[in-house]
């Protein structure tokens, strides 16, 4: 594949990006509130939570289409708070297909480098280089609605980048994409933001696209971030269960806090996140690790499915919860089979329960 | 009335076959009628078409090339050409040039106006409403409007004579001929461009506009650079059919113009009610057809600059 | 201000009321005056109801029974012709849409015709063909319908296909009779209620066209709203201008119905 970027030179260490308390309201609801976000140069970070958490509104916030109420928004150690978006010297690529219609998509490319008035020859040879680095030197001159939704959003971000932007911000580029065609553009656009070392913002509601992508993934709640962390350190020590449910899948479990460690079922486990004070809760457990046993807690099968490399089966506790668990493709269990699960121990996040 | 035995009246084969049960089975497929047969559905529409729209149309633009009697003769198409004719022609092709251009660049002004108003909202609901009142519904009652209100003794003349001691008819009755056309035409084409171009002007996706200031552009190239020449062919197709509308429109001159026949419509009335107009019959019909030679180089003139402006559309 | 504001791709509060108040101002103007105008007294300066009251009066009824006559014939002329499009248009629509798809273009060209033949044009060939309709079916106001029938085609054509294309029709009714429904059950049950707002939306601005026709009535030599509208303002011309308003506003009413029946009626929110 073709690997010279357009601005490799320029751009090799993207901008430092800062959001400081920064709070956005729409009339009574607030969309941030008092956010903080430090981006590292080059570091590529995805802003992951439900719908009207606020991710996009702090993307919105620092690309300048959105205004904020207060608080401080840097990029280079510059405030850019009050400096309009066609300022900000940064890229989008928008959820909806954004290319202008009646441009071919060389031409669309070409935008940004004419509104900087770039010379005509110069213009076309980056923005035809900047097709080339996503795979679409052959399309030059189509017109938008001669491209997949997928080309489409190729174009738009070699449109975004062809500028050498410090900031690429991209509003849930893949989401109005195919499954397959997701996967592929995700991975794309991660080997070009590694190429060109451009600080990176994403923005996501789903939660494996974050984790395969980014290098550090942020979960939003109520305009605030929840939990900033990489992938890893999100889906093995969720600080908090609004975490542990969003980010994998938790199996929520009723259990003791004793002497500061959760147990539940008789196994003890370490407490993820802030202590507490004892007493009844819900622990938050992965599948993987609840285990099938020859003795332990007693379940029937309620559904089993085959996901490739693994097999996932829901079961029914007595007092009839269900609980995920995750096993060897080889055990093949049928509805209504009566199992025995056995917790493997790992530290687990819990919330207070009320009975 | 016993409903009961309704079905067995609308569906020929419900009687002879005995009922069903729902569940028993996938329904009997009808053999699907074949050739001619299935054109059946299709005749009543296409007669009465034929009727009221292909032998009118048919008649009138050919009538022109006979005379009374039957006999072919290029007599009555040729006085198209008389000046009298042709400065009709001339003054139709004024009021709705004129019209159009004015009606189209003030429809689109209140187009933008209303950008970003809700579509369901009620300034929306009243604004298309009033719009279509008057674009379509015009007719007799804009010239009584008129009358009240710049006429002789209306209202506004009134007013400019009392409080301000301007005549407004100081150079002659200008409302009752062609001038006069011209403003109460674009008391109907104004409504009509905020109509017909509203959808083209909602089209625009916000998107853009944005992408035009992540990429470093200015309100300013967002009109000049992606809004117009993307509304730029909904805009000319638009600014046609008011063109169309106005030269096709006859209500509103018949109540208004009080001498002659400036215009077409008035011209060819004039041929159908004497039927001696210039001394020559069926010129009505030789009226017809200049019109219709009109509006078909009009709908071709946008066709061609549809293919050649458009090619980034579907 | 929102961003649609600040990018340039709306327009600011004041410029929206700027422009819609000139512009509304202009057009307010000859409204207001044919309101003021039906109460003037003659030519002096000052105002009566006279006009007004005139209209219910014990001698109204004799004074303009031919206004009224004009109205019942215009009413009648809507009620026909809607029924020509529930009757001609409607059904062929359908079945050029479900059995015919090639034909949609046809039928489409055929519907927008009479945009480019003018009623003036078409005027001066429907007066030999009314010369026979009037043989065959008499010569009764309702006849008139035939020729409204094709003048609102545009109309009613529009606004049904947009209803058309917007509904899965072909796939409604394969499932339908997939079920076991007969083509008229099919119609009556799963069709005609999805299509609901195409076809009243179709039969209101048929109306309107109907209400407001002048040209072909007035050339034929047929008495509708109208052509007795421009005859009464000769004789009384307050009578006339306050028709005028009446059928003005009868017809707002019945386009702001058409507007609200187009208006979505489950709004998705984000």
């Amino acid at each position: 594949m073709t690997s010279i970027a357009p601005g490799t030179t320029a751009t090799a260490t993207g901008a430092a990006v800062e959001l400081e308390a920064v709070v956005k309201s729409f009339g009574t609801h607030r969309a941030l509130n008092a956010i903080d976000l430090t981006i590292k140069p080059g570091e590529f970070v995805a802003l992951l939570g439900p719908s009207g958490c606020g991710k996009t509104t702090a993307l919105r916030a620092l690309s300048g289409l959105e205004l904020v109420d207060s608080g401080r928004i840097v990029i280079d150690g510059v405030d850019v708070a009050a400096v309009p978006t066609n300022k900000r010297d940064i890229g989008m690529v928008f959820q909806s297909y954004s290319l202008f219609p009646h441009m071919t998509a060389i031409e669309n490319v070409e935008f940004g480098l004419r509104m900087r008035k770039v010379a005509a020859g110069e213009r076309r040879g980056r923005a035809a280089e900047a097709l080339d680095m996503v795979g679409l030197a052959a399309f030059a001159e189509r017109f938008s609605h001669q491209l997949s939704g997928g080309q489409q959003q190729r174009v738009a971000l070699a449109r975004a980048l062809v500028t050498r932007p410090r900031v690429l911000l991209l509003d849930e580029p893949l989401s109005a994409l195919d499954a397959k065609v997701r996967v592929q553009l995700r991975d794309e656009i991660r080997r070009i933001q590694t190429e060109l070392g451009i600080t990176t913002v994403f923005v996501t509601h789903d939660q494996e696209e974050a984790l395969a992508v980014a290098d550090r993934v942020a979960v939003m709640r109520d305009g605030a971030i929840e939990q900033i962390g990489t992938p890893e350190e999100l889906y093995a020590t969720p600080r908090t269960p609004f975490v542990a449910d969003f980010v994998g899948l938790s199996n929520r479990i009723p259990a003791d806090l004793i002497d500061g460690r959760v147990v539940a079922h008789g196994v003890g486990m370490e407490l993820l996140g802030e202590p507490m004070d004892d007493g009844p809760v819900t622990a938050y457990i992965r599948p993987e690790d609840v285990a099938l046993a020859s003795e332990g807690i007693r379940a029937t099968v309620v559904t089993s499915s085959f996901l490739g490399s693994l097999r996932r089966t829901q079961v029914a506790l007595s007092d009839e919860s269900l609980v995920s668990i995750q096993h060897d493709v080889d055990v093949r269990p049928q509805l209504g089979d009566v199992v025995f699960l056995r917790l493997k121990g790992a530290a687990v996040s819990a919330v207070r329960r009320t009975t | 009335m016993t409903v009961a035995q309704a079905p067995a009246l609308t569906s020929g084969d419900a009687g002879a076959t005995p009922r069903r049960h729902p569940l028993s089975g996938p329904a009997q497929v009808r053999p699907a009628r074949r050739g001619v047969g299935k054109f059946l559905g299709l005749t009543p529409f296409a007669l009465y078409v034929i009727l009221f729209l292909a032998i009118p149309t048919i008649l009138a633009v050919t009538t022109g090339f006979f005379t009374e009697d039957g006999a072919f003769t290029f007599d009555n198409v040729m006085g198209i050409f008389a000046p009298t004719v042709l400065a009709t022609f001339g003054n139709s092709f004024l009021v709705s040039a004129v019209t159009a251009v004015v009606g189209a660049v003030v429809g689109a002004l209140v187009c933008y106006a209303l950008l970003g108003t809700k579509a369901e909202g009620a300034l929306r609901a009243t604004i298309d409403s009033i719009s279509s009142v008057l674009a379509q519904f015009g007719g007799v009652m804009l010239a009584f409007a008129f009358i009240a209100t710049i006429g002789t003794q209306g209202l506004v003349t009134r007013i400019l004579a009392e409080v301000f001691g301007v005549d407004l008819f100081a150079s002659g009755p200008w409302l009752y001929q062609v001038p006069g056309l011209l403003v109460v035409y674009l008391y109907f084409q104004v409504p009509l461009m905020v109509i017909t171009f509203m959808p083209a002007l909602e089209g625009l996706k916000i998107t853009w506009a944005e992408a035009n200031a992540t990429l470093g552009g200015t309100p300013f190239t967002y009109w000049t650079r992606i809004a117009i020449p993307v509304l730029a062919p909904s805009f000319i197709g638009s600014l046609l059919l008011l063109f169309a509308n106005a030269f096709s429109s006859y209500a509103t001159a018949a109540a208004l113009v009080s001498q002659g026949s400036p215009i077409v419509p008035l011209q060819i009335r004039g041929a159908l009610i004497s039927e001696t107009v210039l001394g020559r019959e069926n010129m009505a019909g030789a009226l017809a057809l200049g019109m219709i030679v009109v509006m078909v180089v009009v709908m071709w003139g946008y066709s061609v600059l549809q293919s050649r402006t458009s090619r980034w559309q579907k | 201000m929102s961003a649609a504001r600040r990018l340039g791709a709306e327009p600011s509060r004041i410029t929206r009321g700027l422009i819609l108040g000139v512009v509304g101002a202009v057009f307010a103007i000859p409204i207001i005056a044919m309101i003021q105008f039906t109460f003037r007294n003659g030519l002096g300066g000052d105002n009566t109801l006279d006009h007004w009251t005139g209209l219910v009066g014990e001698d109204a009824a004799r004074t303009y029974r031919g206004l009224l006559q004009a109205v019942g014939n215009s009413v009648v002329l809507a009620i026909v012709t809607v029924g020509i499009v529930l009757v001609l248009l409607l059904p062929t629509m359908i079945l050029v849409h479900l059995q015919f798809p090639k034909l949609r273009r046809v039928l489409e060209f055929i519907c927008i015709v009479p945009i480019t033949v003018p009623a003036i044009v078409l005027v001066v060939g429907l007066a030999p063909v009314y010369g026979i309709v009037v043989r065959v079916f008499g010569s009764g106001a309702w006849t008139l319908a035939f020729a409204y029938g094709i003048t609102v085609l545009p109309y009613a054509y529009r606004a049904i296909q947009s209803n058309l294309d917007a509904v899965p029709v072909v796939t409604l009714s394969e499932a339908a009779r997939s079920l076991g429904a007969g083509w008229p059950t099919v119609l009556r049950l799963v069709l005609l209620p999805n299509l609901r707002r195409g076809v009243l939306a179709a039969s209101f601005i048929s109306v309107a066209v109907v209400l407001g026709e002048f040209t072909i009535a007035s050339l034929l030599n047929r008495n509708n709203l109208q052509t007795a509208l421009l005859q009464v303002s000769q004789s009384d011309p307050y009578a006339a201008v306050i028709f005028a308003l009446l059928a003005l506003t009868v017809v707002f009413g019945l386009l702001l119905l058409i507007g609200r029946l187009g208006a979505p009626r489950n709004r998705r929110t984000e």
